[in-house]
C-alpha cells in the first residue's frame, strides 16, 4: 500500500491534460458529479480528475509460465502420492539385504502410508509414475525451450551465494541482496529436485522393468543398488520438501500465491 | 522481469492465469475412494498395456553363475495358502485343453522327454526381494508345440491343484527362458516349490510363477475377474520384469 501512494505522488507532478473521451472509460467510476460534458467546459474539475485517471502502478513479476505452475502442481500432488505408496511398498520388504535373513530396516507407520495394503500401494505407484514422469518431460522440456531455465538453474557462479543465503536463514545472517527471481540457495534447492526426480525416476524404471531395461540397471550398479538408489531419491525429495514448506509460509500469501496465477505482487528483487 | 501495471490489471491478469491452471484441480477426484479404486485400477492397466509393449521377446534376462545362486536354504518357500496341496505324484497328469490339436493328459515323463534347459536365473518378488535360484525344466514353448497348440491364441489361463489360478500372455509363454520347471537346484521339485511342475519364467513377477500345475487352457479370452489369484485383487496382470 504504502509503495502505490508513493507511486501516486511521483506520477501527479506529470499529469496529463485529461480528455473527454478516455475519461468517459475510465473515470466512470467517480459518480454522477464528474460529467465528461463538464470537463470540457469547465478546467476547475481537472485536479480531482487528473487522480482518477492516473492511477497507482503495481509492480509485478509473471514469475511462473503456465507449463512451470502446471507441472509445479502435478509433481507436489503425484510425490505425496508417490512416497505415501513408495513407502507401503518398501513395508512388504523393509530392507536391502537378502530376504533370508531378513533384517528389517524400519518399521513404517502403516499410517502415513496410501493404498492400504501392497497391492492397492502398487496401483496408486503404478498409476502416478505416469503423471510424475510426464509432468517431469513437460517440465524439463519447457525449461529448455524456453530458456526459462536461466532463472533456476544452479551454476557454478551460484555457489559462493550459498553460504550467505543458509547463513542467514538459520543463523540469523545479514539478508544478501535479492539478485533475481532465486536466491543461489533456491537455485540450488530447486536444481537438486530435478536431480532427485531423475534418479528416482531411472531407477523406477530399473526396479519396475530390471530385464527389458536391463542396461539401465547395469548403470545402477544391478537391482539392488537401484532399489538403494530409489530410496535415497526419496530421502533427498524428503529433505526438501519440510525446508520448501517452511519457506513457503515465512514468504507470505503473494509469493505463494505466484505459484497459483504466476504473477507476483512487489517482488522483493529491482529490474 | 518487473513491470508495472494498474492494481485492477494485475487482478484481472492473476485470475485469467489462475483458471487456466484450473484442469490440474481434476487429479482432485484421485480423494474420492470409490472413484480413484477404479481410476487407479485402470492406471494399471494401462501399464500393463505399456508393459506389453516394452516386452522384447528374443531380450534375454541376466544368466548366473553356479556361485551366484543362493543356497538352496535360502532360496523361500512362498506359498499363498497351504505349502502342499497333497497332490498324488504317481497319478499326476497335466490336463491340456482349449485351442489345442491334441488335448488330454499329460505325464511328467512326455514333458521330461522334451529338451532340457537348466538355467540360474532371478526370481523377483513383488514385495521387492529377489533371490537367484537354478531351475530346470522344458521350454513352454516346446510343449505349446507338443501338444499343437495356437500359438496366435492370446493367453495360457493356468490352474493350479492348491485353487491358485494365473493366466499369462503368449509372447512371454513363448519366450526361451520360460519353463514347465520340474528341477531346482539338480533335484525333483520338492513339495513346497511346487511338485510335480511348476511355472518357472524369469521375465515375470514371482506370483506368476504358478506351482502345482492342474491344467493349461490355450485360450483367446480370460474370464473376467478370474485372471489370476493376485491380479483379481490388484496386483498387474503383465507382472513383467
Amino acid at each position: 500500500m504504502e509503495r502505490e501512494e508513493k507511486n501516486e505522488d511521483k506520477k501527479d507532478a506529470a499529469a496529463p491534460q485529461p480528455e473527454p473521451l478516455p475519461m468517459a472509460k475510465s473515470g466512470a467510476v467517480e459518480g454522477p458529479e464528474v460529467k465528461p460534458e463538464t470537463v470540457v467546459a469547465e478546467p476547475v474539475p481537472t485536479q480531482p480528475l487528473a487522480k482518477a485517471e492516473e492511477p497507482a502502478l503495481v509492480r509485478a513479476a509473471y514469475e511462473h509460465p503456465l507449463p512451470i505452475r502446471i507441472t509445479h502442481w502435478v509433481h507436489a500432488i503425484s510425490l505425496f502420492v508417490m512416497v505415501t505408496s513408495g513407502l507401503r511398498i518398501f513395508r512388504a520388504f523393509p530392507s536391502f539385504g537378502p530376504k533370508i535373513p531378513e533384517k528389517v530396516l524400519l518399521d513404517i507407520p502403516k499410517s502415513l502410508t496410501l493404498g492400504g495394503w501392497l497391492g492397492g500401494a502398487l496401483q496408486w505407484h503404478f498409476t502416478f509414475m505416469w503423471f510424475f514422469a510426464a509432468s517431469g518431460v513437460l517440465y524439463l522440456a519447457y525449461q529448455v525451450i524456453s530458456g526459462h531455465y536461466r532463472t533456476v538453474l544452479f551454476m557454478p557462479r551460484d555457489i559462493s551465494g550459498v553460504w550467505p543465503m543458509a547463513r542467514h536463514y538459520f543463523f540469523f545472517g545479514p539478508r544478501p541482496p535479492a539478485m533475481g527471481q532465486y536466491n543461489p540457495l533456491q537455485k540450488l534447492a530447486y536444481t537438486s529436485t530435478v536431480g532427485f526426480g531423475v534418479l528416482s525416476l531411472l531407477t523406477g524404471i530399473v526396479l519396475y522393468k530390471p530385464t527389458q531395461f536391463s542396461w539401465l540397471a547395469f548403470l545402477f550398479g544391478g537391482f539392488h543398488l537401484a532399489r538403494v538408489w530409489h530410496f535415497a531419491a526419496m530421502c533427498g525429495f524428503l529433505a526438501f520438501i519440510p525446508g520448501h514448506l517452511i519457506m513457503v509460509v515465512l514468504h507470505g500469501w503473494a509469493n505463494f500465491f505466484a505459484m497459483l496465477s504466476g504473477w507476483k505482487r512487489e517482488p522483493e528483487y529491482q529490474e | 522481469m518487473i513491470t508495472r501495471l494498474e492494481d485492477k490489471d494485475l487482478k484481472r491478469q492473476s485470475r485469467r492465469q489462475l483458471l487456466k491452471l484450473a484442469p490440474v484441480a481434476a487429479l482432485g477426484v484421485f480423494a474420492f475412494p470409490k472413484v480413484s479404486d477404479r481410476l487407479v485400477a485402470a492406471g494399471v492397466r494401462f501399464s500393463d498395456w505399456a508393459s506389453g509393449g516394452l516386452f522384447r521377446p528374443q531380450h534375454l534376462a541376466q544368466m548366473f553363475s553356479d556361485s551366484d545362486v543362493v543356497p538352496f536354504a535360502k532360496f523361500p518357500y512362498n506359498g499363498y495358502d497351504v505349502l502342499d496341496p497333497e497332490i498324488d505324484l504317481e497319478k499326476w497328469t497335466l490336463t491340456v485343453e482349449g485351442d489345442v490339436q491334441h488335448p488330454g493328459g499329460y505325464t511328467l515323463e512326455q514333458i521330461q522327454a522334451l529338451p532340457k534347459i537348466s538355467q540360474n536365473t532371478r526370481h523377483v518378488c513383488v514385495e521387492g526381494w529377489d533371490v537367484v535360484g537354478s531351475f530346470g525344466g522344458s521350454r513352454i514353448s516346446d510343449f505349446l508345440t507338443l501338444v499343437g497348440a495356437n500359438t496366435g491364441a492370446r493367453f495360457l489361463e493356468i490352474e493350479c491343484a492348491d485353487d491358485y489360478y494365473e493366466s499369462i500372455d503368449m509372447a512371454s509363454a513363448q519366450h526361451l527362458q520360460s519353463l514347465l520347471c520340474y528341477e531346482m537346484y539338480g533335484q525333483p521339485l520338492d513339495r513346497g516349490h511346487g511338485a510335480p511342475l511348476r511355472l518357472q519364467m524369469p521375465t515375470k513377477l514371482g506370483y506368476k510363477q504358478a506351482k502345482y500345475l492342474d491344467s493349461i487352457r490355450v485360450t483367446n479370452v480370460l474370464k473376467p475377474g478370474k485372471t489370476g489369484y493376485w491380479e483379481d485383487q490388484g496386483y498387474s496382470w503383465f507382472g513383467g520384469l
